[in-house]
């Protein structure tokens, strides 16, 4: 049996039995849902409709109903994907990476923060296609065969790239969760009394047996597909940043994008997690499995991931200089003093200072700051893209061709709409999936359990 | 020809594994064990061998990685070569730092999916199968031992009841299938 260090603090607080784990994770599932959850389901469903309203509308009149112009071609569409796509690392990294290092604190935190991550991937895949104006023809980034002569995509092209990076990413993240969730949902289906739930979960778990052989084959095709995503998880921003690192626009011609992009996705994903995590233990009674050590460790991770995108902006703003390719520095020096002063400012705020915070024990183990630092951190990460992207395009080499970007009421729409339907999608999986990895936080009772570990009576036995 | 499959219930998954050590000792073939999480060091007790899907997983890894490779070579250099900004493209060789991001994705996809598609054939769980596990229990906080009469000739029912019973278990059940 795994062993761990007596000083540890303790994963599971309480007196917990197998027992009572499944009753704490299976009980908000089989109860009536709290009224709040109605109030909060139907907040997020009304700004979700209206995201789409928009999204209908744009697809009905043209991109032209975005605030775009000739000069900024990219604004809040492409920001917004890249936030999504940011956001949407934690969860595999959670329970990939951390997988391969053993670290079990992850147990309790990587089912929701995997199903985090693939609702904001979707979110963020909507943005590319609804950005094509044409969604119909979105097939055409795939290489089919066609009508057209020998027209293939573009394979030499990061933009393509990323079309295989994302739909890669988004339905191994899938598997990966489900795989997970199999188990899960047979402990759920033989809890079931009513039928049509009974029927509902029956097949959600595929006829799960819970044999030895199968737990065999559960726990290598976990581990083998940690150890796909890992890499894949890497990979997928570093190929979200190529769309602009491998440009020849000042401030999107920067090798230190993939390494920076990375950093910031780990960054905003543990804060989104935190934001989520932090509200649903309280709203489903997990204070025993999600409790101040779990989040003082994602502090952790953030304030790890904070100093490496803080250490990535003022190298990329010494190198500007240091490079003596004057357009170069002047795009720099117009993110910090140019019109758009006030988002550069807000991002070194936000992403650089914040999670220096961290430092401070009490602060990173007070649940009401890390809330709302893990807030900070997320509208950090929104304006950081929006001045790669805006700041870089808004003054091109022709200065005639100078302009400013004003988002228009669609393009705060569907920003906004994108917000509710993650919500929406997260409410809809809080009420029916198991939030907690059931079969995994059993395995680590005994090693990491309050109650066996500060027992006398167990540590004579060993 | 019927056959009489005993099912011992242990609370405790130490219990289970000492008990099965037992069992195995005097000879008796343990046909499976349900539990509701991986239980460490059971596989080698009851004779379980360990899966060969990560052979598979890097096979259709192997797959992917080719299919890639040959398609992109297809359509950008022998089909349709495409001249952008001059960059060399007359040969998969020259331009091939650019189908590196592709290639690795697609490895990764082929792997992955395949990886689990078999697991789940290999382990017949689909949609809509029907329960395996011989009790709801087994899903939440009790671990079983599944022995089959007819695999034990040397043993009687009466016998391997009696063995079953000194390992600590807290139910017993004998079935006819």
């Amino acid at each position: 049996m795994h062993k761990e260090a007596a000083i540890r603090e303790p994963l599971i607080l309480g007196h917990k039995t197998y027992h009572d784990i499944t009753e704490d994770v299976c009980r908000p599932i089989e109860d009536k849902a709290p009224k709040m959850w109605y109030i909060l389901f139907g907040i997020a469903l009304i700004i979700g409709v209206y995201g789409v309203g928009c999204i209908v509308y744009l697809l009905g009149t043209g991109v032209g109903v975005w605030g775009l112009n000739k000069t900024i071609g990219w604004a809040w569409d492409i920001t917004n994907f890249v936030w999504w796509v940011g956001i949407g690392h934690a969860g595999t990294l959670i329970s990939a990476v951390l997988l391969l290092f053993r670290q079990k604190w992850r147990m309790a935190i990587n089912r929701s923060a995997e199903a985090m991550t693939i609702f904001a991937v979707f979110m963020a895949g909507l943005f590319p296609l609804i950005h094509m104006g044409r969604l119909w023809v979105g097939y055409w980034t795939l290489p089919l065969p066609n009508q057209f002569g020998s027209l293939w995509v573009n394979f030499n092209s990061p933009l393509l790239w990323d079309v295989f990076a994302i739909s890669t990413y988004l339905s191994v993240s899938l598997i990966f969760w489900y795989i997970g969730l199999i188990p899960d949902f047979a402990t759920i289906r033989d809890r079931a009394k009513k039928p049509i739930s009974k029927k509902m979960y029956s097949i959600l778990s595929f006829g799960w047996s819970g044999r030895a052989k199968h737990w065999n084959r559960f726990e290598l095709v976990s581990l083998v597909l940690a150890g796909l995503a890992t890499p894949l998880v890497f990979s997928v921003h570093s190929i979200v940043s190529f769309d602009f690192a491998t440009s020849i626009v000042p401030g999107w011609h920067t090798t230190i994008f993939p390494p920076y992009f990375v950093a910031g996705a780990v960054f905003s994903g543990f804060a989104m997690v935190q934001t989520l995590m932090l509200i649903m233990r309280k709203a489903m009674g997990l204070e025993a499995y999600i409790h101040t050590k779990h989040v003082e460790y994602m502090n952790i991770v953030i304030m790890v991931t904070g100093s490496i995108v803080g250490t990535a902006y003022i190298t990329e703003l010494f190198i500007s200089w240091y490079s003596g390719v004057e357009y170069e520095s002047y795009a720099f020096i117009n993110r910090a003093t140019g019109p758009y002063w006030w988002a550069y400012w807000s991002m070194m705020t936000c992403n650089v200072i914040s999670p220096q915070l961290m430092w401070f024990r009490k602060l990173r183990r007070s649940l009401l700051f890390t809330f709302f630092i893990s807030i900070i951190v997320n509208i950090g990460m929104w304006f950081e893209r929006y001045v790669i992207i805006v700041t870089s395009l808004h003054r091109d080499y022709l200065p005639s061709a100078w302009s400013m970007h004003y988002p228009s009421h669609i393009d705060i729409g569907i920003y906004v709409g994108t917000i509710g339907l993650f919500f929406v999608f997260f409410l809809l999986f809080a009420r029916f999936f198991p939030v907690l990895a059931l079969n995994e936080v059993k395995t680590i009772l005994k090693s990491s359990g309050e109650s066996y570990k500060n027992s006398p009576e167990t540590e004579h036995a060993h | 020809m019927s056959d009489k499959v005993i099912f011992a219930t242990y609370t405790d998954e130490e219990v289970l594994k000492d008990g099965a050590k037992k069992l195995v000792s005097k000879g008796i073939k343990i046909n499976e064990v349900f539990s509701p999480f991986p239980i460490h060091g059971i596989d080698p007790i009851i004779g379980i061998k360990n899966t060969r899907l990560g052979i598979m997983a890097f096979l259709y890894g192997l797959t992917g990685l080719t299919l890639a490779t040959v398609g992109m070579r297809y359509m950008m250099i022998v089909d349709w070569p495409m001249n952008i900004g001059g960059k060399p493209n007359f040969s998969y060789l020259d331009n091939i730092l650019a189908f590196i991001p592709i290639t690795f994705e697609f490895t990764v996809l082929c792997a992955a999916h395949g990886m689990a598609i078999t697991y789940l054939l290999k382990n017949k769980t689909l949609p809509g199968m029907p329960a395996q596990n011989p009790y709801p229990s087994t899903t939440d906080d009790r671990f079983v031992i599944e022995i089959r009469v007819s695999e034990n000739a040397n043993y009687t029912s009466e016998d391997i009841q009696n063995l079953v019973k000194e390992t600590g278990i807290e139910g017993f059940e004998e079935k006819e299938c």
